[in-house]
C-alpha cells in the first residue's frame, strides 16, 4: 500500500506517495536523493544511516518512512547552513575524524545529537553515545578528538554570543 | 627519475640528506609536513561525496543469487519464472558469463557466475536486473537450481587428504601453490645454539569489514558498445582489464571511473565478482545497472586474511642472538586463488628485513578449500607469521632470562645492507621505535610496578613500501602523474591513484605543491578516471605514497623548470638563477621587485598553450630483489616501514576479557608528509591489529557463514577502543619521496603479539591462538593452572 507521507527533511516540507513498508533511510536516499545518509550493514549494526528525527538521533534503516509522519527529520545534508560547515562538520574535516568517510554522516548525527543536550561531555560520555556507530579506519581517536573540538567551538560561540 | 635513486651499494647512509627538493623549514609556504585535512574531507562530512551504492538511484537494480552448497555441480538452472516475472529485464547464468577471470594472471580460474560448479556457499551462480529491488528480490527467488553435491573440506587439512576431491583441475593435491627455500644453513645453525624451541600457531580467519558495503554502477551504450563502470574498488586498473576480458570488448570500450570508496584494507585490491556482474547484466540490458550487496554479501565475498597455521623453530644463543628460524605455514585459501600465490610468499619472505638472522627456512602452502576465497588484507602475509616469530622471541627471552627489548636490539640489521634475498634495506628507523617505546612507555619501571591481573607486552614488525615488481610485466614505469597548466593559471593534477579514504590524493597534491612552492590550495585535482587520467596500477602493498608521490615531485620538477625558463625569459636570466618565493619570480640574491606568477604563466602559454609536465617512477631492476627462489620476486620493496609497540592490558580474572589499556606505538614512515593523516593511518591499523588479537573472526557451519554480520562478527566499538601514544620516526629514505616510507600497514603486525606478549605476563599463559576471546583464553588458563598444581605435586 501506498499512501502519502508528511514531513519536515532538512528544513523543507514534504508530501511524498510512499510505500507503507518503505524504511526511512530507503525513503530518504531514493524519494529524497539524498545519499549521504548511508547503509553500512543488514540492519541496526553500524551506525552510518543515523538521522535526526525531531532532534533525537535514530537508525533510519531501522525505522519505516511513514512511523516518522509529522516529524522533523535532518541529515547530514541539513548541518550546513549558508554553505558553513557546522562545528561537528568542521571539527570531523579539521581533526581528521573522517578518513574513508563512509561512516561519517552517521558519526556526525550521533554527536549533533549528543552536543545539542551535553556540550560538555566527558570523553567516556562520547563513546557511550557513539559507541554504537562503528568506523573501521580510524580507531576511533580522531573521532573523539572531533567531537570535543567541535564542543569547544559551540562553546566558544556561545560564550561570544553571551 | 632512475638514476637518482640510491642503493645500499652506493654505500648511502639512512640518515644522509634527502636529495634536492627537501622540505625547507625556512620557506613562506609549506605544504609537506604540514597537517593538512584530507583536500575531499569537505565533501566527506557534508554528505556530498558519492559512493557507488550512491549513484544511479533510477537505474536498473541488479542482485545475486548466491549457491547453497558448499561444493556441488550445477546440474541445471531453470530463469524461466524469473525472466517472466514482470519488471525483470534480464536474468544471466554461468552461461552467460563464461570468460573466467582473476588478480593473478597465472590464477584465473574464478567465473562472475558460477560456471557448472559452486566451490564455497554463497557464490553466485545467477544474476537479476530488474525495474526495483523489491521485484529483483522477488525475480531471485524464483529461480531454480539443482545441484549435485560434491564432497566439501573446510579445513586446509581435510582438503590435503590424499582422498579429498580436487576444486579445481589444474590444482592437485587442492594446492594453490607450495613454497621452498633455505637462505643460510638452518639445521646447523639450530646445532650450535644455545636454545632451540619449536611451537605451533593457529590464527583464525577475518574479514576487512569496510564500512561500505560492495557496490557498482555499470552503463552500457549498445550504440557506441563501451562501458562506463563506477565500481567500489582500490584496483580501477586492474577492473579496467578484467572487464574488457570478461565482456569481450576492447580496453578501448572500457571507462573506469572510480567514486568515493568506503575502505577497502586489501579486500578490493582485486576486481570482484559484483563488479563483473553488474557489468554483464549492464551490457545485457543495454543500460545501467545499480548493483549494491549487503552486508552478508560482502563477507561472504570475503578476500580477508587466511585461517593460518605456523610452525616455528627458532635458535637464540644465551645472548639473545638470534641463530636460525626456520617456518612452515599453511593457510586456508578458500575456493579460488585470489591473492593466495602472492600471500603464502609474503608469509616467508617477510620473515626477513626486519632482523639478521644467519640462516632462514620457510615451507609454504596455500590450500583450496570450500570456504568463501581469502585475499590480501592489511599487513598481506605478514601479520599471522609476525604474531608467531615475535611471540616466540618473547617466550626465548623469557626462558634465557633476557629483556625482550635487548634481544631486539641484539639482532638489529646494520645498514644499509640486502637482505638474504638480496633486498636493499636504506633507511631503518627500528632502534629509535625500540628506545621510544620503552621510554615512553615507562617499561622498566612499570612493569616492576604491575598491579595483580595487569600485563605490559612489546613487539616490532615492518611493511613493505610498495612491491618492487609489478603484477603485470609490460615495461611501463611503476607510476605516472601528468600535470596540467592552462590559461587560468590552475595546476590540476592527473593520478590514476585510488583514495579509498588514506588520502593519497592529498599526498599527491601536497607533494606538487611543495616542490612548485606553492599552497596545497593552489593545486587542483583529478583521480581514476580512465579516460582523463594516467593509469596506475592502484592502492595495494602500500606503493602509493612511494610510488606515486615520487612520480608526483618528477612531474612538479619538470613543471617547475618550465616555470622558470618562462621567468628567466621575462628577466633575461638563466633558468638555474629564477627563484620563487610562492608569489614572486626573481633572479636569486637579485633586489628585483620580481614577476608574478600569472605573467610567468601567460610568458609559458606562448606558443606552446595548455602545458602538461610528465612525471614518472620505476623500480630499478638493482632495488627488485635477488632470484634465489622460485617466487622470490613477492617481498622486494624500495624501503621498509619499520614499527615497535608497546601494550598494556588488564585480565578480568573471573570472565578471563582482555581489556587494553594503553598502546605506545613508534613507526618509522621515513617522513610524515602529513603527519595528521599519518596519524590516522597508524591509529587505524594497531586497532584493526586489536580487532583481530582480541575478537574478530569469521565462523562457518558445514560451510554456512555464521557471522555474516557486524554483531557476530566482533569489530570493537569505542567504548572498548583504548588511547594510543604515537611517535612517528622519520628515518628519511633516501629514495621515497621528501624521504616518506609506508604508514598504513606497519603498525597492524606488531600489535597482535605485543597484546598475547602482555596476556603472558597477565596471568602467565602464553597464548598461541589468536582471536584471545574470553573463552579460549578461560580454557587456557584452566589448563595452566592444572599445569602448575600438577608440577608443583609431581615436586
Amino acid at each position: 500500500m501506498n499512501s502519502v507521507l508528511q514531513m519536515t527533511v532538512n528544513g523543507r516540507p514534504r508530501a511524498d506517495v510512499v510505500a507503507d513498508n518503505m524504511l526511512l533511510v530507503d525513503y530518504l536516499r531514493e524519494v529524497c536523493g539524498l545519499t549521504g545518509t548511508k547503509i553500512g550493514c543488514d540492519g541496526g549494526e553500524c551506525g552510518a544511516c543515523t538521522i535526526l528525527a525531531d532532534g533525537g538521533a535514530r537508525l533510519s534503516c531501522l525505522t519505516l518512512a511513514h512511523s516518522c509522519a509529522g516529524q522533523v527529520i535532518e541529515t547530514v545534508e541539513g548541518q550546513a547552513t549558508r554553505g558553513e560547515l557546522s562545528a561537528v562538520q568542521s571539527s570531523f574535516h579539521e581533526k581528521l575524524g573522517s578518513q574513508c568517510g563512509y561512516c561519517t554522516p552517521g558519526m556526525i548525527m550521533t554527536s549533533e545529537s549528543l552536543l545539542r543536550t551535553n556540550t560538555n561531555p566527558t570523553e567516556d560520555e562520547i563513546r557511550e553515545a557513539l559507541g554504537g556507530n562503528i568506523c573501521r579506519c580510524t580507531g576511533y581517536i580522531k573521532i573523539i578528538e572531533s567531537v570535543q573540538a567541535a564542543a569547544e567551538i559551540i562553546n566558544a560561540s556561545r560564550e561570544a554570543a553571551e | 627519475m632512475t638514476d637518482e635513486l640510491q642503493h645500499p651499494r652506493d654505500s648511502v647512509t639512512p640518515n644522509d640528506p634527502q636529495p634536492d627538493p627537501s622540505p625547507d623549514p625556512e620557506r613562506k609556504v609549506r605544504s609537506v609536513g604540514e597537517r593538512l585535512p584530507l583536500i575531499d574531507g569537505p565533501d566527506k562530512v557534508t554528505g556530498r561525496a558519492k559512493y557507488a551504492g550512491d549513484l544511479a538511484q533510477d537505474a536498473l537494480v541488479g542482485r545475486i543469487l548466491h549457491g547453497r552448497y558448499s561444493h556441488a555441480e550445477i546440474v541445471s538452472i531453470d530463469t524461466t519464472e524469473a525472466a517472466a516475472l514482470p519488471g525483470v529485464v534480464c536474468v544471466l547464468t554461468g552461461e552467460d558469463t563464461t570468460q573466467p577471470y582473476g588478480i593473478l594472471p597465472i590464477a584465473m580460474l574464478e567465473y562472475p557466475l558460477a560456471n557448472g560448479r559452486v566451490r564455497y556457499r554463497g557464490e553466485p551462480v545467477a544474476a537479476v536486473a530488474a525495474i526495483d529491488a523489491a521485484t529483483a528480490a522477488k525475480a531471485i527467488s524464483l529461480i531454480k537450481v539443482e545441484y549435485n553435491e560434491l564432497p566439501a573440506y573446510y579445513t586446509a587439512e581435510e582438503a590435503r587428504a590424499p582422498d579429498a576431491v580436487q576444486l579445481h583441475e589444474s590444482r592437485a593435491g587442492n594446492q594453490e601453490r607450495d613454497v621452498h627455500f633455505e637462505l643460510g644453513d638452518t639445521e646447523a645453525e639450530f646445532a650450535n645454539s644455545d636454545l632451540v624451541v619449536e611451537e605451533s600457531y593457529q590464527c583464525a580467519e577475518v574479514n576487512q569489514v569496510h564500512m561500505e558495503p560492495n557496490a557498482a554502477v555499470a552503463e552500457f551504450d549498445p550504440i557506441r558498445q563501451h562501458l562506463t563502470i563506477w565500481p567500489s574498488t582500490q584496483v580501477p586498473f586492474y577492473g579496467h582489464l578484467i572487464f574488457a576480458r570478461c565482456l569481450g570488448l576492447e580496453k578501448g570500450q572500457v571507462r573506469v571511473i572510480k567514486p568515493f570508496v568506503g575502505g577497502g584494507f586489501g579486500a578490493r585490491t582485486e576486481t570482484l565478482h559484483h563488479e563483473v556482474i553488474c557489468a554483464h547484466l549492464a551490457k545485457a540490458t543495454g543500460s545501467t545497472v545499480r548493483l549494491t550487496t549487503s552486508r552478508e554479501e560482502t563477507f561472504i565475498t570475503h578476500r580477508g586474511r587466511p585461517e593460518t597455521q605456523v610452525n616455528l623453530k627458532m635458535g637464540m644463543n644465551k645472548d639473545g642472538k638470534l641463530t636460525g628460524l626456520a617456518s612452515e605455514v599453511v593457510q586456508r585459501g578458500g575456493g579460488y586463488p585470489s591473492y593466495g600465490i602472492v600471500t603464502i610468499l609474503y608469509a616467508g619472505t617477510l620473515m626477513y628485513g626486519i632482523y639478521d638472522i644467519p640462516a632462514v627456512k620457510y615451507d609454504g602452502y596455500r590450500i583450496l578449500t570450500n570456504t568463501p576465497p581469502c585475499g590480501a588484507f592489511r599487513g598481506h602475509g605478514t601479520v599471522n607469521v609476525r604474531f608467531a616469530i615475535e611471540n616466540l622471541m618473547d617466550r626465548m627471552s623469557e626462558e634465557l632470562g633476557l629483556d625482550p627489548f635487548e634481544v631486539r636490539r641484539k639482532n638489529l640489521l646494520v645498514t644499509p645492507t640486502y637482505t638474504a634475498n638480496d633486498i636493499m634495506v636504506n633507511s631503518y628507523g627500528l632502534p629509535e621505535c625500540l628506545d621510544w617505546v620503552q621510554k615512553e612507555s615507562n617499561w622498566d619501571e612499570r612493569i616492576k610496578n604491575l598491579a595483580p591481573n595487569k600485563g605490559l607486552g612489546m613487539a616490532c614488525a615492518h611493511y613493505v613500501s610498495g612491491a618492487a615488481k609489478p603484477v603485470h610485466w609490460t615495461g611501463e614505469p611503476h607510476a605516472v602523474v601528468n600535470l596540467k597548466l592552462d590559461f587560468d593559471g590552475a595546476i590540476t593534477a592527473l593520478t590514476g591513484a585510488a583514495d579509498i579514504g588514506q588520502g593519497s590524493s592529498t599526498m599527491v597534491v601536497q607533494c606538487v605543491a611543495e616542490t612548485l612552492n606553492l599552497d596545497a590550495s593552489q593545486i587542483k585535482l583529478m583521480a581514476n578516471d580512465s579516460d582523463h587520467t594516467p593509469k596506475d596500477n592502484g592502492s595495494y602493498s602500500s606503493r602509493v605514497t612511494y610510488m606515486v608521490g615520487n612520480a608526483a615531485l618528477d612531474a612538479a620538477r619538470s613543471m617547475r623548470q618550465i616555470l622558470a625558463e618562462a621567468a628567466a625569459t621575462l628577466l633575461d636570466a638563466k633558468s638555474e638563477d629564477i627563484e620563487f618565493d610562492g608569489t614572486l619570480f626573481r633572479v636569486a640574491g637579485s633586489q628585483d621587485p620580481g614577476i608574478e606568477y600569472m605573467d610567468v604563466v601567460v610568458e609559458a602559454l606562448k606558443d606552446e598553450g595548455t602545458i602538461t609536465a610528465k612525471g614518472t617512477f620505476s623500480t630499478p631492476v638493482s632495488a627488485q630483489g635477488g632470484r634465489k627462489f622460485r617466487g622470490s620476486a613477492v617481498g622486494p620493496t624500495m624501503g621498509f616501514s619499520y614499527s615497535a609497540e608497546v601494550v598494556e592490558i588488564t585480565v578480568d580474572p573471573d570472565t578471563s576479557q582482555v581489556t587494553v589499556d594503553n598502546i605506545w606505538i613508534a613507526h618509522d614512515l621515513g617522513f610524515a608528509l602529513n603527519p595528521l593523516s599519518c596519524e590516522g593511518q597508524i591509529q587505524g591499523s594497531a586497532w584493526m591489529g586489536m580487532g583481530q588479537a582480541l575478537s574478530e573472526e569469521t565462523r562457518y557451519h558445514n560451510g554456512l557463514l555464521i557471522s555474516g554480520n557486524m554483531l557476530d562478527y566482533r569489530v570493537p566499538t569505542m567504548v572498548e577502543s583504548p588511547p594510543m601514544d604515537i611517535k612517528m620516526v622519520e628515518s628519511i629514505d633516501p629514495n621515497g619521496p621528501y624521504g616518506a616510507k609506508e604508514a598504513g600497514e606497519g603498525s597492524l603486525p606488531s600489535f597482535i603479539p605485543a597484546l598475547a606478549n602482555a596476556v603472558r605476563m597477565a596471568t602467565g599463559v602464553r597464548m598461541t591462538e589468536t582471536p584471545i576471546t574470553p573463552d579460549r583464553l578461560h580454557e587456557a588458563r584452566a589448563r595452566y593452572e592444572r599445569e602448575q598444581a600438577n608440577n608443583v605435586a609431581a615436586e
